[in-house]
């Protein structure tokens, strides 16, 4: 068994008379990508502050780093980093003397602190750009000194907030890749929420979907997708412009297939079980001589887990409370939202 | 909950105080204002008051309708007409002076609608009598008439032309004392206006406004960098988010706060040495009393506003909430302090307003000292109220501003 870096019993939080956070219980092991999935306003912010200790539960435990987060809050800052929603860094202070002033929060000594920020932009390729001002960096480049400032104590946990919110696709990718460096190579814990599936998918081992406060649901990626499914078989469909019956009758026989059905004149729908089994499906139709123009897995997504779960899209959260206002106005109403209130 | 030690709390504090003295000074626009913002006080404050010798040219009309008087003397007929001599004389003594602009009005209708419109700002009406008056041992009647809708001025102006008017009529006396009673010329004076008034300040020259507003001005701008600048300082870091990264570091939020007041303490001090600068400089004000002692006591104002600048962060929770509050707040201490008027000038009730705000004592020790050279015996009260105001208001404010940073 692994340790536990993180552990929460019964969190809650609110706000007056709105529970942010409710009755919420998770164990993180260290080493892991522990991710919160959930459309905005789910909890998932409020969570991550109660865990920094920027927040005081309303009830509840808290342990984090093997200290409580609420009488230990000091020792829990010190083994903790936390990349936020928002920059955490100065525009008008270049990159070195960013990570200075948090690295002399840490209390680092002048040449541990100096070697440290070297070592930090070099693992971002940022060496080049040590000593301009941040307000003159590409988003892309800000979120990259951002993690790397919440690194600066060398945590033992790091918190990220929806790090790849409001990058292109490219940075996204690339905060994506240092998230996974940072996680391999030094083993840093990591907490991470995020409302882009993609992100989830890739990065973490388990994933826990937060609506409304609650943990509605919390395991590795593929245990929650059979959530959905119901069963261990996983549905492929595969487009065959020479499409005969032969075909599908040996299909049908391998061992591995549990039923196939045509869809149209040119694709089938197969649902098979077992790890070899899109090979032995791809021999199959080889041997029969099909021209195969497309195979594809439909594997559910995340976002299928969540409206399976929740009954709801993560991401028309917005849109949805808009439409029903929109009806609640009378018949003969515009059907079309009107402000740009979506998302 | 693990206690920080002070030197920790003071190393981190410094580390802040650093940061935020480094982006200022990166900001151009925020070091221009550094030195604008006073230089503007001054000069607005400095120039728009108006006192007896900043008036000069102010349009005045005369409307001269003595019709004067032929006297019969020795049969011979010998026009009298005091008016004009009363006319030719004032425009002497003005053109001395330069205070007014002297035109010449038909009467009292034709003053009334030009003050109305604007082009004089007072007039001088001679009556028809006036020389028969004169001529008939009674006094000669000089109407001013002023524009009311303007009091300062139309108070300055009633205030010269009654001593020159005077000044005039005093003249006329000494002559026919010497003509009528042949006393000597030299003793007339005397006979006339037996008291004589002299005016003697305890410091050498002549204070301008310019010395009454430096010293209220430097109070002023040192409570300003502490109530909008620390209250903007941490609520904008808050709103940006910047606010939890140092909150999310192993910092006590008491060095968050000392660094933020040091920052803002190092700008107001810098503030107030400029704001002497051009006093001294460009206005010619004179520092009479002892600059550490003024040091002391800028710093002391310091310490008696971060209670209440620290106070306002807790409560308000966004940027826009902090700017509303110390508005609030600080309108009436502007006004009330005797910073630009007198706190004697004004009526009682207001006087004891005045009294409970800390900007009163802090802009009075600092005049005491810059103005009148006093030294610390004089303004021992103002630093004990002071140090008692500081200390109560951070008493109140620091526990308060802990809870507010962990909500």
């Amino acid at each position: 068994m692994s340790k536990i870096a993180i552990r929460t019993k019964n969190l809650t939080k609110k706000f007056g008379d709105f529970t942010a956070v409710d009755n919420v219980s998770f164990d993180v092991e260290e080493g892991e990508i522990f991710g919160f999935l959930g459309p905005n306003g789910a909890g998932k912010s409020t969570t991550i502050r109660v865990l920094c200790t920027l927040s005081k539960p309303t009830s509840g435990s808290v342990e984090v780093a093997g200290f409580d987060a609420v009488k230990d809050d000091s020792e829990v800052r010190k083994h903790i980093g936390l990349v936020s929603e928002k920059l955490i860094m100065y525009n008008e202070l270049t990159a070195r003397e960013n990570l200075k002033l948090f690295g002399k929060l840490y209390d680092l000594p002048d040449d541990v602190l100096a070697k440290r920020i070297d070592e930090l932009l070099k693992f971002v390729h940022m060496e080049k750009w040590a000593d301009a001002r941040i307000g003159t960096f590409s988003t892309g480049m800000k979120q990259r000194i951002n993690v790397i400032r919440a690194m600066v104590n060398q945590p033992e946990i790091l918190f990220l907030d929806e790090p790849t919110l409001g990058l292109d696709p490219q940075s996204t990718v690339e905060i994506r890749e240092m998230i996974r460096k940072i996680n391999t190579e030094q083993g840093t814990t990591m907490i991470l929420t995020t409302h882009m599936m993609v992100d989830a998918e890739m990065l973490c081992g388990r994933i826990g979907i937060i609506d409304k406060g609650k943990i509605v649901a919390l395991d590795t990626s593929q245990n929650l997708k059979k959530l959905v499914s119901g069963t261990e078989s996983t549905a492929f469909e595969f487009e065959i412009p020479n499409l005969t019956q032969t075909m599908m009758t040996s299909l049908q026989s391998l061992g591995c297939v549990e039923s196939v059905s045509q869809e149209d004149q040119t694709r089938i729908k197969v649902r098979a079980a077992g790890e070899d089994s899109f090979d032995s499906m791809i021999d199959s139709l080889r041997s029969n001589h099909a021209r195969i123009t497309s195979a594809k897995s439909l594997e559910p997504t995340l976002e299928d887990v969540f409206l399976h779960i929740t009954g709801r899209n993560v991401v028309d959260q917005v849109s949805d409370t808009v439409k029903t206002t929109m009806q609640g106005g009378g018949p003969g109403g515009p059907r079309r939202p009107t402000g740009g209130r979506v998302r | 909950m693990i206690q920080m030690s002070t030197r920790q709390v003071l190393r981190h504090s410094s580390w802040i105080c650093w940061k935020d003295l480094l982006e200022f000074s990166r900001s151009k626009i925020r070091l221009v204002m550094l030195v604008v913002m006073p230089l503007f006080m001054m000069l607005m404050v400095g120039f728009i008051f108006p006192s007896s010798s900043s008036i000069s040219n102010q349009p005045v009309a005369i409307a001269n309708l003595d019709t004067g008087v032929t006297e019969v003397v020795n049969s011979t007929h010998i026009p009298m007409h005091l008016g004009n001599t009363f006319v030719t004389e004032l425009t002497a003594i003005n053109n001395k002076t330069g205070m007014m602009d002297l035109s010449t009005s038909t009467g009292f209708n034709d003053i009334k609608s030009r003050i109305q419109d604007g082009s004089i700002s007072g007039g001088i009406i001679l009556p028809s009598d006036f020389t028969s008056s004169l001529l008939h041992g009674f006094q000669g009647n000089v109407t001013i008439v002023t524009d009311q809708s303007n009091p300062q001025i139309s108070a300055i102006m009633q205030e010269v032309l009654t001593q020159t008017i005077q000044a005039m009529g005093t003249e006329q006396a000494e002559l026919g004392l010497n003509s009528t009673f042949h006393v000597a010329l030299n003793m007339t004076g005397a006979m006339i206006q037996p008291f004589n008034v002299q005016t003697k300040g305890i410091i050498p020259g002549n204070p301008n406004y310019f010395e009454f507003v430096a010293p209220g001005i430097t109070a002023m701008v040192v409570m300003m960098s502490l109530m909008t600048g620390l209250p903007h300082a941490i609520s904008y870091e808050r709103d940006v988010g910047t606010l939890d990264g140092m909150l999310v570091a192993p910092t006590s939020r008491l060095s968050i706060i000392l660094g933020k007041v040091m920052a803002q303490t190092v700008r107001g001090v810098v503030q107030a040495a400029i704001i002497f600068l051009i006093a001294v400089g460009l206005f010619g004000v004179v520092i009479y009393g002892n600059l550490l002692l003024v040091a002391a006591l800028i710093l002391l104002t310091v310490f008696s506003f971060v209670g209440l600048g620290i106070l306002i962060t807790s409560f308000a929770d966004r940027e826009e909430t902090a700017t509303m509050v110390m508005m609030t707040l600080m309108f009436p201490m502007m006004f009330l302090s005797g910073v630009f008027f007198p706190i004697q000038q004004m009526p009682w009730y207001m006087q004891d307003v005045a009294y409970i705000l800390p900007l009163t004592y802090a802009t009075t020790a600092l005049r005491k000292v810059i103005v009148l050279g006093a030294g610390i015996s004089a303004v021992w009260t103002d630093v004990l109220i002071l140090l008692l105001v500081g200390i109560v208001l951070l008493a109140i404010a620091v526990p308060l501003f802990k809870k507010a940073m962990s909500r």
